[in-house]
């Protein structure tokens, strides 16, 4: 093609382009850019392409890669060396290289019972504390959803309002509530009650991560419960449903995807909570977390620690994919 | 001001159904609902028969939506009482009322199979499940939805929701079925097409039907009697015909239909006749049938456009004619609509059907014309 034709400017097309800066420079670039790429950009470039490159390029650099370290790091054997772990390819002479894939990793995770247990009793917390999240954050949900649009921001304003301080001190704050001298006990102390011991325990861990992970139950819901169509309770009235009948045959049922977004929101981090068992919890028996930091740290059993955070990973794939598709359904449903 | 009947209604006029004037099913006394300071609905007091189709007429906020959800018992009166089938709804609550509504909306339930939302007031009757599915499948095939039971309502077209809303709402056998703007949300040929399955059904199942609406072409088609609401009060009730030719107040004349409105004075106030005078007209307007008003009292004069003649010849009498000019003709396909302006400036509209095919002959732009209708055509309105 004659470089002449390729260089006469074309307006290209607004929607394309979109406005501003960005449009600006790349427009120029176009019109007056080598031919080759402004066919290029032509045909392949969109502003749509643009915005979804940039948190995709994030995620390749900040997710990919270092994932893609971390599952190389699983396969290999642990070294007293720095860095601390044999490299996957290894030049063993002149002319040969051997490529050490170890799964020694994952087959230690089955033999040490404390790998398992960790992994049961991290699932157990974050399912325990996700179903209380969901009891005591549905309901709240529902009364910030339902209340008039003044009260409502107030109430979202507070449910926020706890993001403002450190989450560690937030969680320090529990210590003080929670020991046998702290003020809860002193408290039931004045009705002749206590003291108990809280703190230490798998309770504590709860209240820790039921509080700190409320709001990620709370605003799916919320999201979900406020777009609902309030005639369609009045259409149950009408057919002779109850309130209790409506709420668990309308409300509810319809609040599905948030409570599915919620509990997961809640779940996922919590199966792989370092802080609050490490303040709050037990001793005796460490969450996953704990387990990961300690190879780490620790032990600097970097392939482990890394083998560890691979099967942890696994471990939350399902419910993520599965949250996946219940959007996709949503989607699919809501395309009225 | 409560119910005021048509005043001047005539005999011969009657319903297009009869209405059994005896059975009274719904008594509304006396009914105000005020919203803070803004009264949806004013002191109204009306009586609905049993197995009629009663349709309340009226623009956007006069209050008509209003008064169905008072009878569906979503909104409680401030004041005055509701009486259905004898009992007073005053503590009866939305779910155990013997009413059932299709809503404007439709309201179907979107997580619900065509099926699920019909089943869904049978299951809280508590009815045994084998009933339940053959009254299901029985109201279906009414509604001629019997292949879409498995469908969601997000997969229905706007049609088949508005049937499935019926559906839902007529399987639970109501007494009184209250229908909000129910063909509202169709174009203009499914509408039409509707009006008359809704009729056939409400005759079939004998339920009475509560209708609101803006549309009067809709509440003209589907109404047994026709209650016309303007600023939270009744203004008129009465059967289409009697709306439509005796109007009792230029709201209810304007607001069904067009008419042409003449403003006057009565000049000659016998018991069979009334000769009204006006500054819009050369001649006196001269009405056969006699009405009561305070002589020379401001009075107007209504006449539907399809009432007055047009012609290129002059009519013969004194009375009720005027010459003017053609403005504007709008070919409708059934009718031509024109707008002639009289020799003293009024405009006037006139409609003709296109009984013949010719197009030559027909009266066209810039043509001066005479007007002309009968002594019996106008309305005399007082207020």
């Amino acid at each position: 093609m004659a470089r002449s034709q390729v260089r006469q400017p074309q307006k290209p097309p607004i929607d394309a382009w979109g406005a501003g800066r960005l449009g600006l420079i790349f427009s120029l670039f176009y019109r007056y850019g080598p031919p080759r790429w402004s066919q290029y950009v032509r045909q392949h470039w969109s502003g749509q392409r643009l915005v979804i490159g940039v948190p995709f390029l994030w995620l390749f650099l900040f997710f990919a890669v270092p994932f893609i370290i971390v599952f190389k790091l699983s396969f290999s054997e642990v070294r007293l060396a720095m860095p601390p772990y044999a490299p996957l390819i290894e030049k063993v002479s002149e002319a040969a290289y051997a490529i050490n894939v170890n799964m020694g990793n994952y087959a230690y995770l089955f033999t040490d019972p404390l790998y398992t247990s960790s992994y049961l009793y991290s699932v157990k917390v974050a399912a325990v504390s996700t179903l209380f999240c969901l009891l005591v954050g549905y309901p709240m949900a529902y009364a910030i959803a339902r209340s008039t649009p003044t009260l409502r921001n107030v109430w979202l304003m507070l449910i926020i309002l706890p993001f403002w301080t450190s989450f560690l001190l937030r969680v320090y704050a529990w210590v003080g509530l929670l020991k046998t001298d702290g003020l809860i006990n002193q408290a039931l102390g004045l009705v002749g009650l206590g003291p108990y011991t809280m703190m230490y325990t798998d309770f504590a861990v709860y209240i820790g991560i039921v509080y700190s992970y409320l709001p990620f139950m709370i605003l799916p819901l919320y999201s979900n419960l406020e777009k609902h169509d309030l005639t369609l309770l009045e259409a149950a009235a009408d057919l002779g449903a109850s309130p209790i009948k409506s709420f668990l045959r309308i409300t509810l049922p319809l609040s599905f995807p948030g409570i599915v977004a919620g509990s997961l929101l809640v779940f996922i981090p919590a199966v792989g909570e370092y802080v609050i068992p490490s303040l709050l919890g037990r001793s005796d028996q460490l969450m996953i977390g704990r387990v990961l930091s300690d190879e780490f740290f620790a032990n600097r059993d970097w392939p482990v620690a890394s083998a560890v955070s691979i099967a942890m990973l696994l471990l939350l794939v399902v419910p993520i994919v599965l949250f996946q598709r219940f959007q996709n359904r949503e989607l699919a449903g809501a395309r009225k | 001001m409560g119910e005021r009947q048509a005043s001047n209604a005539v005999e011969g006029v009657g319903p297009p159904r009869p209405v059994d004037r005896t059975n009274e099913y719904v008594r509304i006394e006396h009914v105000t609902k005020r919203f803070g300071d803004f009264v949806a609905v004013d002191n109204v007091s009306l009586t609905i028969f049993k197995g009629e189709i009663f349709c309340l007429l009226g623009g956007s906020g006069c209050g008509k939506t209003t008064l169905l959800r008072m009878l569906a018992g979503f909104e409680s009166p401030t004041s005055g009482r509701i009486f259905i089938d004898g009992q007073d709804m005053a503590d009866t609550l939305p779910y155990e009322r013997p009413v059932n509504m299709m809503f404007q909306s439709y309201a179907l339930f979107p997580h619900m199979t065509v099926e699920g939302n019909v089943a869904f007031g049978l299951e809280q009757e508590k009815l045994p499940r084998s009933e339940i599915a053959e009254r299901v499948a029985a109201m279906l095939d009414i509604v001629k939805l019997k292949d879409l039971a498995k469908r969601r309502p997000h997969q229905l077209s706007g049609g088949q929701r508005q049937r499935v809303a019926l559906a839902r709402a007529l399987v639970k056998k109501p007494k009184l079925l209250l229908l909000d703007e129910p063909l509202g949300a169709l174009d203009k040929k499914l509408r039409e097409a509707t009006q008359f399955e809704l009729i056939n059904l409400q005759e079939k199942l004998g339920v009475t039907f509560v209708v609101v609406t803006h549309d009067q072409e809709e509440a003209m088609t589907l109404a047994s009697r026709i209650g016309v609401m303007d600023r939270g009060e009744i203004v008129q009730v009465g059967t289409p015909t009697e709306i439509y030719e005796y109007p009792n107040s230029k709201f209810v004349a304007d607001f069904i239909g067009s008419v042409n409105m003449f403003e006057g004075r009565m000049v000659e106030d016998e018991p069979d006749y009334v000769r009204i005078e006006t500054p819009e007209l050369p001649c006196t307007i001269f009405v056969n049938h006699g009405i009561s008003a305070a002589p020379r009292a401001a009075v107007w004069a209504a006449i539907r456009p399809e009432k007055i003649d047009i012609a290129r010849e002059e009519p013969p009498g004194p009375d009720n004619r005027a010459r003017g000019v053609v403005r504007d003709v709008a070919y409708m396909g059934d009718m031509s609509v024109y707008l002639v302006q009289l020799d003293g400036g009024k405009m006037v509209r006139v409609t003709l059907p296109n009984s013949v095919r010719q197009l030559s002959e027909r009266i066209s732009w810039d043509e001066t014309v005479w007007l002309s209708w009968d002594a019996s055509s106008p309305v005399v309105l007082t207020q």
